[in-house]
């Protein structure tokens, strides 16, 4: 039977406010257990929460980025369930109003191809704390610095058939939430994180089929693979004559596969109502306009300019556009050198290439985009040849000069394009190489081409890697035929 | 002293007739000797008592104090109250020391008021006879068969047997005004909203609302216009000015529309207390008043709707008390569910218990909107109601409870303790102010004569409260149990 996948994701984004949803208690990460909790984190008797109106902004920013709906009225509601670091022994979130209605946003493939991907809705909410199981004499720990971090939960509609198309889809979303700022993006600190909807259905049916939740998942990687093993467990369990049962499933990125965490039977009743610690949140036209006028160049908008303005192909503007940083990085190159294809081979290329060497970020490259801009520069006026373009690259990477120039200058990797300079290195190569000559002579002409190779390169070493290679080739073609 | 009201206090500290030393030392007296007979403090902080009367006393010779400095009050153990145990009535919280002072207890500590200790309650507010405490019933000093109400009931008492002048409390479903009634007090519900419940534990966050008790409404004012005013700790309380409330309460009566809800005088409504409620409107008649009849149809569905939306926000807001972080923990739990189980099981009271048990189910899946939705609907209808009457008339007028105190352990049946709210407890659903003042006695014990007005009214009903003690003596009547015992 053909299978079809259906998956939907359920989206945590941490958003970048200084202090809690409901308190103001700084947000940091990797602060001692306990030290950014106040009163209010701690859930003590008599505390009331404060809605922080920066999460509600970011919130909306969100919902305009994705063409969503927003909520004129908003309201939190508490769901009810004990848990050690659930302090006050409910979550206030949006069950039944949230601020961010329907939307959608563009995923693109990797081959190119694009897909729209409806959202549900977006709502805010609290974080729990975190329980340690470390070390603690057989007890286990809280650490309540987390409790009260605002989260975006951003729910897709089941609209991906694929894990590629979840992993796009999740990259889409962290592409979103950073070009905003309003979220570091960060999984490996949990900053995005996300529970996954899998099932899977006979190709042609229209009904779902019944769905697991993978929760927690938090890489692109580990969304593939679980999604991966997850769809495979379905069929067979199905092809075997058994069925899925509605499940909460936890990804072991150590064995590469889901476990049951609880059945829907064990699942608990939240008895969510509205929280009645804090009012309606009400939006009106102004504020939204306000917001909607602070908007940055989302990706989607950059990728299209890449594309139809500035030429790149579909494939470029996509990477490039995918992080904001990146893309920002590439504007400046760009209108440095004025060449919008060789900014992005540089970018993609020796950039990136030696950034993940050194596993840094483009905000922190060595090399700024003004120095690659002037480098790309110096290549297209032929100042420099490709060659010696790298050793720049490398030379500025390492701090050894303030600009191209400055290095070219001190290495001396000007191309020589003189012709009478490349001229007497040619001759003086010729003569210095015989027997070389002499099988040029003796070959097919069509085998003479790669022969030639050798001679550009002794001319070259001759230049220290100074000399035009096109200007070589040319002349010595032109030499050696002369000696048939 | 203890003879004197608040106001009377308050110049006799300004004209230097004694300090507030002397003042506070005298109350401290007063509870030592009678508070074993009544039970209406929990704790008693009579060293931290002293020293702030020390601060006032200073203040008052720099020429720096204010109208209420050197006043001694007391606070129901629901405010929390920096490095004071703060318990709420309840065993769960019998060993927690509040690292924070309540929004309340802050603008009294700025006002330079000094707190005597902190009242017994009915454990978590959730009572009308002040039996539900954990650290037992408080006697009403009228007569010590008697219980004082609740869930305030400390505060009542100790205000009425002359051991404080006057003592914060919290109305959820009359908490405030049933026990005035029974004590023959003077004591103020203000609007939703009017006071921050920053720092007051929660019982029902949609409904609580804290406000003072006091011998007249003339102290109620000067105490209201201390704790009023928006927080922005608090989101549900409104940014609105605060009125003085002091200045208006000689404002004559002549023209005011006074409306008696039928619903208020029917069924169940013991008939010597309706002669001195209806005793105490024929005063207002002859101050000025027009008297009329209204309605307020959906009165009978009050009680059912509070004992769904009350539970239900109880059943959220206790949810904390888990034994993990502060409070009761249960000896040896074998495992997380055992903590749990066992520290709530031991931890809370019966009553406590069953309101969380009866909130839990009416938000669960299946009976959430048969329960909660509907009571909300209900919740509008009687607000409704409120508003609609105050389009006729200027304050409504009628019983604060149907009877006058019973007697400790009469009312063994929960719901006949429930219906003991049936005039207090709309008004908190509506969100409006209520006051109730002292308007006779049935067999010796007080009867509540409870005033209310619509949202942000409280200057009037303090008016209208005061005008009727210029009127009558009722409010200055003192129990035996004051001079007898203290």
């Amino acid at each position: 039977m053909q299978w079809e996948t259906v998956i939907g994701l359920e989206v945590h984004v941490q958003l970048a406010t200084r202090s809690k949803i409901f308190s103001g208690a700084s947000t940091a990460f990797g602060a001692e257990p306990n030290t950014q909790a106040c009163a209010v984190d701690l859930g003590l008797p008599g505390v009331l929460p404060v809605l922080n109106e920066q999460a509600v902004a970011m919130a909306v920013q969100f919902g305009l980025a994705v063409h969503a709906d927003i909520a004129e009225v908003s309201v939190f509601d508490r769901k009810n369930y004990f848990y050690p670091d659930l302090p006050k022994g409910y979550q206030t979130s949006q069950m039944y109003h949230p601020i961010v209605g329907p939307g959608d946003v563009e995923i693109t493939l990797e081959d190119g191809s694009s897909k729209r991907i409806r959202i549900h809705h977006a709502h805010l909410e609290e974080d729990a704390g975190k329980s340690l199981h470390e070390d603690f004499h057989g007890m286990t720990g809280i650490d309540l610095n987390r409790a009260g971090t605002p989260l975006l939960e951003i729910v897709s509609e089941p609209d991906m058939r694929n894990a590629k198309e979840a992993a796009a889809y999740l990259k889409a979303i962290h592409s979103i939430v950073t070009y905003l700022g309003i979220s570091d993006g960060n999984m490996a600190e949990g900053s995005m994180r996300c529970d996954v909807n899998v099932s899977v259905r006979p190709k042609g049916q229209e009904a779902f089929g019944t769905r697991a939740e993978i929760k927690n998942v938090n890489s692109f990687r580990f969304v593939e693979r679980a999604i991966a093993f997850e769809v495979e467990r379905q069929i067979e369990l199905i092809e075997d004559g058994g069925s899925v049962v509605q499940e909460t499933r936890l990804f072991d990125p150590d064995r590469d596969e889901t476990r049951s965490m609880r059945t829907k039977e064990e699942a608990n009743d939240y008895r969510y109502f509205p929280c009645p610690d804090l009012l309606p949140v009400v939006l009106d036209q102004a504020y939204l306009d306000h917001l909607r006028g602070q908007l940055p160049e989302l990706p989607a908008d950059k990728r299209e300019r890449f594309q139809n303005e500035l030429g790149l192909s579909a494939y470029d503007a996509n990477v490039i556009s995918a992080s904001r940083d990146m893309a920002e990085f590439f504007e400046a190159v760009h209108s440095e050198c004025g060449d919008a294809k060789q900014a992005a081979n540089w970018v993609q290329g020796e950039l990136s290439g030696a950034l993940n060497r050194e596993s840094l970020s483009i905000a922190n490259s060595p090399i700024s985009a003004r120095q690659l801009g002037e480098l790309i520069s110096r290549v297209l006026d032929n100042t420099i040849n490709g060659k010696a373009a790298k050793e720049v690259f490398q030379a500025l990477w390492n701090g050894q000069g303030e600009s191209a120039d400055e290095v070219i200058e001190a290495k001396g990797l000007k191309q020589v394009t003189d012709t009478g300079a490349i001229e007497a290195m040619i001759n003086q190569v010729i003569a210095d190489s015989p027997a070389q000559v002499a099988q040029y002579r003796d070959s097919e002409p069509e085998k003479r081409g790669k022969m030639i190779g050798y001679f550009v390169g002794q001319v070259m070493k001759a230049s220290r890697g100074t000399a035009n290679p096109q200007q070589v080739n040319g002349l010595l073609k032109e030499k050696l035929d002369a000696l048939l | 002293m203890h003879e004197k009201t608040l106001t009377q206090l308050a110049a006799a500290l300004k004209s230097g007739e004694f300090s507030s030393r002397e003042l506070t030392a005298h109350y401290l007296q007063r509870i030592d000797k009678a508070d074993g007979k009544l039970n209406s403090f929990i704790s008693v902080t009579a060293e931290q008592a002293l020293k702030q009367a020390e601060v006032a006393d200073n203040a008052r010779a720099a020429g720096k104090a204010g109208p209420l400095a050197g006043i001694p009050l007391a606070l129901k153990d629901i405010f929390c109250t920096q490095g004071v145990k703060t318990s709420c009535g309840s065993k769960m919280l019998d060993n927690f020391i509040a690292p924070y002072n309540a929004t309340v207890v802050e603008k009294l500590n700025a006002a330079g008021t000094i707190s005597l200790g902190k009242t017994n309650m009915d454990e978590f507010a959730m009572g009308s006879s002040n039996e539900s405490s954990y650290y037992g019933p408080v006697k009403n000093p009228w007569d010590l068969t008697a219980v004082p109400g609740g869930s305030s009931g400390g505060s009542a008492a100790a205000v009425a047997a002359g051991l404080v002048p006057a003592a914060m409390g919290t109305d959820t479903g009359g908490s405030i005004r049933q026990p005035a009634a029974f004590c023959g007090i003077t004591g103020l519900k203000p609007t939703y909203g009017r006071v921050s419940r920053f720092g007051i534990i929660a019982y029902a966050s949609s409904l609580d609302q804290a406000g003072p008790l006091a011998r007249s409404a003339e102290d109620c004012a000067h105490l209201l216009g201390v704790i009023a005013g928006h927080d922005g700790r608090d989101s549900t309380s409104v940014a609105r000015g605060v009125p003085d409330y002091v200045e208006s309460l000689n404002a004559p009566l002549s023209g005011l529309k006074i409306g008696l809800p039928k619903e208020y005088f029917g069924d169940g409504l013991d008939p010597e207390v309706e002669n001195a409620v209806r005793e105490a409107v024929k005063v207002y008649e002859s101050l000025g008043a027009t008297v009329r009849e209204v309605s307020l149809p959906h009165t009978h569905y009050a009680i059912p709707a509070y004992y769904v939306i009350a539970p239900a926000e109880a059943s959220s807001n206790l949810s904390r008390y888990d034994g993990v972080r502060f409070g009761h923990r249960c000896d040896n739990p074998s495992d997380l569910i055992d903590l749990y189980k066992r520290s709530r099981e031991e931890g809370f009271g019966e009553e406590v218990k069953r309101r969380i048990l009866i909130g839990t189910h009416t938000l669960s899946e299946g009976f959430f909107d048969a329960y909660y939705t509907k009571a909300q609907q209900v919740r509008r209808l009687i607000r409704q109601d409120f508003l609609d009457a105050f389009e006729d008339v200027d304050v409504l007028m009628g019983p604060a409870s149907p009877t006058p105190a019973f007697d400790l352990g009469a009312k063994k049946d929960p719901v006949s303790m429930y219906l003991q709210d049936i005039y207090t407890i709309a008004v908190n659903l509506a969100g409006i102010p209520g006051i109730s003042v002292p308007a006779g006695f049935v067999g010796g014990r007080p009867v509540g004569l409870q005033i209310l007005g619509t949202h942000f009214a409280e200057a009037q009903l303090l008016n209208v409260a005061h005008q009727f003690q210029q009127a009558t003596d009722w409010h200055l009547q003192r129990p035996a149990f004051a001079e007898e015992y203290a």
